[in-house]
């Protein structure tokens, strides 16, 4: 099996896969035996090279590029120890662990229902339905601290959701429910996006095969249909994480950012800024920097995957 | 080409024969339980966002919109998104036209950097800013020193919204771009356009649902930024306040109703903002059809 999968990669070239909404989206190596070609007789025909590559890398270096070595420039001049302090502190720490776990659950829902949601509006019709799929849409519109008040109003205790938990002795409003209430929130339409495309363009031969083999429905589904879609459902589930991750207006109101219970990281570093302390800023700025690089890493590989894994069918 | 188109269209799929799709209760619950949890984390929430709006009359409604610092905000918004979109435009252009029409060493590595703004937390986006011409930044003794004011007013708030806004257009062009070749382009040259003609009149119509596409969500997000402008903000009311961070004061100092009137009108802007980004999925999808078809009759 992996031999097999080995050899298809190295044959075919990587698809562009532009579906994702993540990172990494882009061709690897664009065509094998094309650039070749493209090397000898096209690269110069078209103008504008060096004028676009030029104020491309220009504008990248003045808006990107300066500004995030600060970060690096910043954190070199530090004090270790006051380095150490300031991200191991007790209250800092207590701040990952939320964050993370927070983030990992958040993803962890959006996950299975959005797996259910893309197979619904992929593979269903209901009344209202394209509504519905364009408002799935709608946390990557709306602004985090619109989303961030309005998920406060419903479900504190008197809102329209939080009247009906209440009474079963649930809080959501200002406890660690509500943080993942919002990163739920934030994260929702990234796995739905992710594999709606892939649902969409799936062959429905190799169903109707399994069918016609004595197959039943979930036998279909969970040996045909699943394995078809487990590089974009991992891919989505990393990008909702990755994005819970650093979010933060939509979380400080729900949140009530209590020291030690529901204060996020990135709410640390505003409150470090607003006491003028920028090293420890920086400092925490920096390990969250480093874990959101880990999760770029893994998405950009689960996409290298799933784009060979798509050129190989 | 239609991989590269993917992300735009949603084709609808067609009606299923018995044996491939699951018994009627089974759909009847998935349909249901998709429903209930948008329900309860989409549509509740958006449709709280209106209510609470109204809860002191259309009267206030219009009275907290109309206050000159909620004008105020509504101006500075304005003024970032009108500065970040057309310059992350330029630049995504000028971008996708390198990176999908030519072959160079090291596209990979261009390709992650632009892709940078997106990793990084708000929150960083404008703590960068603030290390850079802040009181204690790298260029904080200059800019005091020639009595330049950028962190804490209005210029800092318009550099961290071009930061956070600044892959959309680059990252929805590119993949079109690259899916239309350079034929077209050549010919154009063959016959003897020049450089600006041929990008103007060949290239540009036939991205310009990807274009539009990539504007939209930019603008989307330059509105409603909220992590990155609150650092770099300073919070001075009427001044350097735009608003989402208008909603926040609002909301903090109790006056709910005020807040959640500033809030719809960003609400607003989001189901503009998706209608928008459907019609031109829609669009995407028509321009599409007729290439792929012809593309399925060559082979």
């Amino acid at each position: 099996m992996t031999e097999r999968r080995l050899m298809k990669r190295t044959n075919t070239m990587l698809i562009p896969t532009p579906w994702t909404l993540g990172a990494g989206y882009w061709p690897l190596g664009t065509g094998l035996i094309a650039p070749v070609k493209l090397h000898v007789k096209k690269r110069f025909v078209l103008p504008g090279f060096g004028l676009s590559l030029g104020y491309t890398i220009l504008y990248l270096g003045l808006i990107v590029l300066i500004p995030l070595s600060m970060l690096i420039v910043k954190t070199s001049t530090l004090d270790w120890a006051h380095v150490v302090t300031a991200i191991a502190s007790p209250r800092v720490v207590a701040s990952y662990k939320l964050s993370l776990g927070a983030s990992a659950i958040a993803a962890v829902i959006n996950a299975f229902f959005g797996l259910i949601a893309a197979w619904v509006l992929v593979r269903y019709s209901f009344p209202g339905k394209r509504l519905v799929d364009a408002l799935v849409d709608l946390p990557f519109a709306l602004p985090t601290a619109v989303a961030g008040i309005a998920l406060t109003a419903v479900y504190s205790p008197n809102g329209w959701i939080g009247k009906y938990l209440e009474p079963h002795g649930i809080r959501v409003a200002y406890t660690r429910l509500g943080v993942l209430v919002a990163l739920t929130f934030i994260g929702l339409p990234f796995v739905v996006r992710t594999i709606q495309p892939v649902l969409e363009e799936l062959d429905t031969d190799i169903e109707e095969a399994a069918a016609s083999l004595g197959a039943n429905r979930w036998q279909t589904f969970f040996k045909v249909i699943f394995p078809e879609l487990w590089p974009a459902w991992l891919t989505g589930f990393a990008l909702a994480f990755a994005r819970a991750l650093g979010e933060y207006g939509s979380v400080v109101f729900i949140s009530g950012n209590m020291p030690f219970r529901t204060e996020i990281t990135p709410f640390l570093i505003i409150t470090k800024l607003e006491q003028y302390d920028y090293a420890g800023a920086t400092a925490i700025a920096c390990v969250m920097l480093g874990a959101s690089f880990v999760l770029l890493l893994t998405i950009n590989i689960l996409q290298a995957r799933s784009a060979a894994f798509k050129s190989a069918r | 080409m239609g991989a590269a188109i993917g992300h735009l269209t949603r084709g609808t799929s067609g009606p299923r024969t018995g044996q491939l799709t699951e018994p009627r209760w089974v759909r009847f619950l998935l349909i249901g339980v998709t429903l209930g949890f948008l329900a309860l984390f989409l549509f509740v929430p958006l449709a709280a966002v209106f209510t609470e709006a109204l809860r002191k009359g259309w009267g206030y409604y219009f009275e907290s919109i109309r206050e000159p610092n909620a004008l105020a905000s509504i101006r500075l918004t304005l003024l970032a998104a009108g500065i970040a979109v057309p310059l992350n435009l330029v630049f995504g252009v000028a971008a996708s036209w390198c990176i999908a029409k030519f072959q160079f060493w090291g596209k990979n590595i261009l390709l992650t950097l632009i892709d940078l703004p997106f990793a990084v937390s708000p929150v960083i986006s404008g703590l960068i800013y603030i290390l850079l011409f802040g009181a204690q930044g790298v260029f904080g003794g200059w800019l005091q020193a020639h009595d330049i004011k950028i962190v804490f007013a209005v210029p800092g708030i318009v550099l961290a919204t071009i930061f956070v806004t600044f892959p959309f257009v680059a990252r929805e062009l590119i993949p079109v771009m690259q899916s239309t070749g350079t034929d077209q382009e050549e010919a154009a040259l063959v016959l003897g356009a020049n450089g600006w003609q041929t990008f103007f009149k060949v290239t540009l119509p036939s991205v310009k649902w990807g274009l539009l596409y990539g504007v939209i969500l930019c603008n989307a997000r330059a509105m409603g930024e909220f992590g990155a402008v609150s650092v770099v903000s300073g919070h001075i009311r009427g001044l350097t306040n735009t608003m989402p961070l208008h909603v926040e004061i609002l909301y903090n100092e109790y006056n709910f109703a005020a807040a959640f009137a500033v809030a719809s009108l960003l609400a607003f802007l989001a189901l503009i903002t998706l209608a928008a980004k459907t019609y031109v999925e829609y669009q995407f999808q028509k321009q599409a059809e007729p290439i792929s078809a012809s593309e399925g009759y060559v082979a």
